[in-house]
């Protein structure tokens, strides 16, 4: 079981409940495999640095997780078929990445 | 042949008067500006000692998601500023680059910019 942390961008044209439902989806579907979450954050809407697919702003959503490295593949092409995704970016934490996670979560929650 | 030399000779018979004048020239500036810098100008030229934040403050994980902070790195076009400018350690300018480019893909950073700062 690693450790492992995704941002991905949502479609900003999705109503609240489509975001909500696209979150579950791919959230059970990690589950399915075997992910342990530590943390779900939703950013909200934010302005995008450059334009995306002709879109200058998007949903920000944040997963902390564990899982076994067999199920990230699997997940990836998920997100990467999913049309309500406009970018997503995964990746494994090491030692220091999980020490300053939580540390982070901590921050976030006191703030 | 005499043509030649001739030819050859006034040239090189032109050359040293022409080198003389500059020199003269030359050495007068030069005595003027030796005089000018016998002290040294008093410019502050004691430049601050470079350091890597990164060892300073034992920051072991740089964020990507931190645009704010990683902002401090990249120039005003959004380039990665080099490590002979910032005094960040090897080890950590690569975990910085890798970092500033996870941010870039995830639309936190621009990957080119005009007047960033």
């Amino acid at each position: 079981m690693n450790q492992y942390e995704t941002v991905f961008i949502l479609n900003p044209v999705l109503s609240d409940d489509q975001v909500r439902e696209t979150v579950g989806k791919l959230q059970s579907l990690l589950k399915d495999a075997g992910a342990k979450f530590i943390n779900t954050e939703n950013w909200g809407l934010r302005k995008l640095a450059y334009p995306i697919d002709k879109k200058k702003s998007g949903f920000y959503h944040l997963f902390e997780f564990k899982a076994p490295g067999e199920s990230i593949a699997q997940y990836e092409v998920e997100l990467q078929r999913d049309e309500r995704v406009l970018r997503f970016l995964t990746i494994s934490l090491d030692k220091y990445g999980i020490e300053y996670a939580e540390k982070r979560r901590a921050k976030v929650k006191n703030a | 042949m005499a043509l030649n030399t001739l030819k050859s000779v006034a040239p090189k018979s032109k050359t040293p008067k022409s080198d003389i004048a500059m020199s003269t020239l030359e050495s007068n500036a030069g005595n003027q500006s030796e005089i000018r810098y016998l002290q040294p100008i008093a410019i502050d030229n004691v430049l601050q000692d470079k350091y890597c934040r990164f060892k300073k403050y034992g920051i072991k994980h740089i964020d990507y998601k931190d645009a704010d902070y990683l902002l401090r790195f990249v120039n005003d076009q959004g380039k990665i500023l080099p490590r002979r400018l910032t005094g960040t350690s090897l080890k950590y300018q690569r975990k910085l680059g890798q970092a500033i480019k996870r941010a870039r893909h995830i639309g936190l950073m621009p990957y080119v910019a005009d007047n960033l700062k």
